[in-house]
């Protein structure tokens, strides 16, 4: 089955971080995307630009609404993902509890549609 | 005399579906991971198994019959819903679950998996207990309704999110591995032990359903004890279940009335079920793996000596409380211990320790601790603070028969 980890993860203090704990923390997740590989699980990752670069559209009557800004202001905010193809939840729940952003934020497990 | 054999047919009846209908659904669901599809399988099966076995006696293999006639009712079914819609990936796997078991000579019994699928931690704590009495004992929504004190449709409703998920989220139906069993098992267990504190909220046993899922309970970890012998927790509250049942009698006196446990006469403890409970005890005590459970047996176990005419070895409570207190810092723990602690020392220390822990905001609303409250104060002799917490203690209380036994205590203060 196919998994999303959708990694939500505190922005400001990421940037109040220092330059080695910046440092650290994208080794981290080099090697776990690593291992991700090499466990053969791995279907596509990125980490995306702060929420502050995202921009919400909405259609409604017609009309479309732009607003700048996420979706959710929330303390925590998308900051990337991992999609995974593993055989069942608890195999996905093994790897996202390896993800670096469990430690520093959460990591919401979502199966993927089936089509 | 004709009425008592009819009785019997039918229990023996039911006992043989029950033991079968775990297996079957398991067996089932397990590659589908679809335990709504499974249960709909077997339906009809288990309402025919019900109608024809107490007439004409269980069939020689259970299974094996139930098999072949949820089997034909299902393929009815997919010819029926053919034309309608194109049958699932999971109604074709079911047909094929159904084909494989028909040919085999026993069907391999995948309930622990089952269960630990139930109790998966991705699942609300709240609804493991109720999915895994519908799954493995095929109780129906209604009756778990009852128990949990929560609508039918609310629950039905909450019952079939649960097996979405199960199915949606691609929870496995397997033991989990050497390393996380231990934590795993454990949700098993909580499970096992809330459906059986449910069935235990109700001492008197006048609501035939609520009696009957302590019993439920109980049949449950048996199971976990037979498919998992070595693991020492699974007897511990398997023991710890036994021993509060021995104790069913005794908690009602002729009148109906409460009778708590410092003066329940152990004459009517069930013996039976007290000494299976102690050899249960025994064995998970020599594998050297304590836990919750076997603690809180130990001190169900540690009140069986009253039997032969001594006094509960409330020393021992007290250390079996501390070791509790320290695994799970659980503020009933914490009211439990307070009192073994007044036992041994006197009232006074009990309501010091009671007092420590008035800033847990959980206790404030929890029965026990204004009970405990009322009895220690009773016994200091502080009457106007102990008048008090009763006052408490009784407008917390929805045991009726409990509300009284708490308000005949009130007027003794007064004397």
């Amino acid at each position: 089955m196919k998994y999303m980890l959708l990694i939500y993860s505190n922005e400001a203090a990421f940037e109040a971080a220092g330059k080695a704990e910046v440092q650290e923390i994208v080794g981290a997740y080099q090697a776990y995307t690593q291992a991700l590989t090499k466990a053969g699980v791995i279907v596509a990752s990125d980490r995306l630009q702060r929420s502050a670069s995202a921009t919400t559209v909405r259609t409604a009557d017609g009309k479309t609404k732009v607003l700048n800004g996420p979706y959710a202001e929330t303390k925590e905010q998308l900051g990337g993902f991992y999609m995974i193809d593993v055989p069942d939840l608890d195999a996905a729940l093994t790897w996202a509890a390896r993800c670096p952003g469990a430690s520093h934020g959460a990591v919401e497990v979502r199966p993927v549609w089936a089509m | 005399m004709a009425r008592s054999a009819e009785e019997s047919a039918r229990t023996a009846a039911a006992a043989a579906v029950r033991e079968s209908y775990g297996k079957l659904l398991a067996f089932l669901a397990a590659r589908t991971r679809d335990v709504a599809a499974a249960e709909d399988a077997l339906a009809e099966a288990v309402a025919a198994a019900l109608a024809d076995w107490p007439l004409r006696g269980v069939p020689r293999s259970p299974e094996a019959w139930l098999l072949a006639v949820a089997r034909r009712k299902f393929i009815d079914q997919a010819r029926r819903r053919q034309s309608a819609e194109a049958a699932g990936d999971h109604l074709r796997l079911i047909a094929e679950e159904l084909a494989e078991a028909a040919g085999m000579a026993t069907i391999p019994d995948n309930r622990l998996a089952l269960m630990f699928a139930c109790a998966h931690p991705a699942l609300d704590a709240g609804i493991r207990a109720p999915l895994m009495l519908q799954a493995i004992l095929g109780l129906d929504a209604a009756t778990i309704a009852a128990a949990f004190l929560v609508s039918p449709a609310a629950m039905g409703q909450r019952l079939a999110r649960a097996k979405s998920k199960i199915r949606q989220a691609g929870i496995p139906f397997r033991v989990p591995e050497r390393a996380e069993l231990g934590e795993r098992l454990h949700s098993v267990l909580e499970a096992i032990y809330a459906a059986f504190a449910e069935g235990w909220s109700d001492p008197v046993g006048t609501e035939i359903r609520r009696r009957d899922l302590a019993e439920e309970a109980i049949w449950l970890g048996r199971l976990v004890c037979s498919l998992l012998p070595g693991e020492a927790e699974a007897l511990g509250l398997l023991a710890l279940m036994l021993h509060a049942e021995a104790r069913r009698k005794a908690r009602r006196d002729a009148q109906g009335e409460y009778v708590p446990l410092a003066e329940q006469d152990p004459a009517l403890w069930d013996a039976p079920l007290i000494a299976e409970a102690e050899v249960l005890l025994f064995r998970a005590g020599a594998m050297d793996a304590i836990g919750r459970f076997q603690l809180e047996a130990a001190v169900q176990s540690a009140h069986v000596v009253r039997r032969h005419g001594g006094r509960s070895d409330w020393s021992a409570i007290l250390r079996l409380y501390d070791a509790l207190w320290a695994m799970t810092g659980s503020p009933v723990v914490a009211v439990n211990r307070a009192v073994a602690l007044a036992e041994v020392k006197d009232p006074a220390a009990g309501i010091a320790a009671l007092d420590a822990l008035q800033s847990d905001d959980r206790l404030a609303e929890y029965q026990p601790y204004w009970a405990a409250r009322a009895g220690l104060l009773a016994s200091a002799g502080n009457a106007a603070a102990a008048d008090e917490a009763y006052e408490q203690a009784i407008g917390l209380e929805h045991d009726p028969a409990v509300r009284r036994f708490l308000e005949r205590r009130r007027r003794a203060l007064r004397g």
